[in-house]
């Protein structure tokens, strides 16, 4: 069996790499210090960027499951599969970069501010989604079980969201990182910002694409060892 | 549905095994709860409304976990599968079933909490009671459908938990901020957003629910 190399397969490693090298130049030498933080502000370029990532990520799988449970085609599934991975990947270095900038900015590792609070119910809802998996026996069960976790994952995100707001809301608002959005005035942070999204974004398409075929393949490999070996 | 309901509230009346195992967890939590502060400090009555739902959280699911275990013991959802009703039947008929007895627990539980945490035993409870029923509804909803999907796995009590209690954030942060409100003498009024949230959570749910139900009993 030959696996087909096509045009976007050899053009993304190349472009992602590219792309990711102008993204750490722009951000690490490019890119002026800020005037409040100083070098520190830089993590923000890669932290900014896992998050889109992480929810491009979840997105998928929610759109993934949805389909699995409508269509039951096993693409949706592993699509599902590789969201959920990826996701929670960026996820995990999404808070670890947040929390190195926030030591010595906020002065605390860890602060129960909204938005981290969601971060990390996302976190373990989706890393629930990934144990799920792997304690179901026949794997086509497992993708239907999983994909009720999934559809239920995106129709609460949003209950989750306005909850921890308002838990929050009472109290004086946590220090808000005023660098994201309009605060931005220097073009070459802007550069920074946009070229390190795109390279990330890059990144996360690639890997995506790769542990697709992984999984594609590993699929191949069960059915054929089915057909020889039946019962192993 | 109804003779569903009726099937399992026959089944619980002759072992009372749910609501007896509901019962029990929740008082021990209330008192292990208890010993984890000063009875003197003031942080106590802060604390209330967390313990008071740390407790339902924790006896809810086993006892919800229980109820579903049962079905599969003797093959009793087997059975339930092959006779002629739609999926999203049995599941609300589930949920109801599983509302009803943590309900019949509470009715224990609550005046229990009140006794140990010396509070107005009246007023408490026309404060609390609809958050009460809110948030329990939410539960069931949310821990049937959950409790039929980690049955199918290998390790079943542990999953459940695992599963539900992140996506359940919304309705216990509502709960116990509401609840806290309420038995610190706000108006309903002050509470109604968190009540608002609870409400669309059960019914996103319960909707939920009714629709996957049957992608999570296949065999």
């Amino acid at each position: 069996m030959k696996t087909k190399t096509s045009l976007t397969d050899t053009l993304l490693p190349p472009v992602t790499i590219l792309v990711m090298g102008a993204a750490m130049y722009m951000a690490l030498v490019g890119a002026p210090n800020d005037a409040d933080q100083g070098p520190v502000q830089r993590i923000f370029y890669v932290h900014m960027a896992m998050w889109l990532a992480t929810f491009s990520a979840f997105g998928l799988v929610g759109l993934a499951s949805l389909l699995y449970l409508v269509k039951k085609t096993e693409v949706w599934d592993r699509v599902g599969r590789a969201g959920a991975e990826l996701g929670l990947l960026f996820c995990t270095l999404g808070l670890a970069t947040g929390s190195i900038w926030a030591k010595p900015i906020w002065g605390t590792w860890w602060t129960w501010d909204p938005r981290l609070t969601l971060t990390l119910v996302l976190w373990m809802i989706y890393a629930a989604y990934l144990l799920l998996r792997n304690l179901v026996n026949d794997p086509q069960q497992g993708a239907s079980l999983a994909a009720i976790l999934g559809v239920s994952g995106v129709a609460d995100l949003y209950l989750i969201n306005r909850a921890v707001y308002w838990w929050r809301g009472i109290h004086p608002a946590v220090v808000v990182n005023k660098e994201g959005g309009t605060g931005l005035h220097d073009p070459a942070m802007r550069a920074a910002l946009i070229l390190s999204l795109l390279a990330f974004f890059l990144l996360f398409t690639w890997l995506l694409r790769l542990r697709l075929q992984s999984a594609r393949l590993q699929g191949d490999v069960d059915r054929m060892r089915d057909r020889l070996a039946p019962g192993y | 549905m109804l003779t569903l309901i009726w099937k399992d509230l026959l089944i619980e009346l002759r072992t009372k095994e749910t609501v007896a195992s509901l019962l029990l967890l929740g008082l021990l939590l209330l008192v292990v709860l208890s010993f984890a502060f000063d009875p003197t400090s003031p942080l106590r009555k802060e604390a209330a409304p967390g313990v008071l739902w740390v407790a339902i959280i924790f006896a809810g699911t086993s006892g919800i976990n229980r109820s579903l275990l049962r079905e599969r013991e003797q093959s009793c959802l087997q059975g339930l599968l092959l006779a002629p009703v739609d999926r999203g039947t049995i599941y609300l008929a589930k949920t109801i079933a599983n509302l009803l007895f943590m309900l019949a627990a509470l009715c224990v539980l609550v005046p229990l909490f009140i006794f140990f945490f010396n509070l107005p035993f009246v007023t408490t409870i026309v404060r609390l009671l609809p958050v009460l029923l809110l948030a329990v509804t939410g539960f069931s909803a949310i821990g049937t459908l959950f409790a039929a999907v980690s049955l199918q796995t290998r390790a079943r009590e542990v999953m459940l938990p695992l599963l539900m209690l992140p996506l359940s954030t919304p309705l216990f942060l509502g709960a116990v901020e509401a609840s806290a409100a309420l038995l610190a003498g706000d108006p309903l009024g002050a509470v109604a957003h968190w009540l608002q949230l609870i409400a669309v959570f059960d019914l996103v749910f319960l909707v939920v629910g009714w629709l996957t139900f049957e992608y999570a009993v296949v065999d």
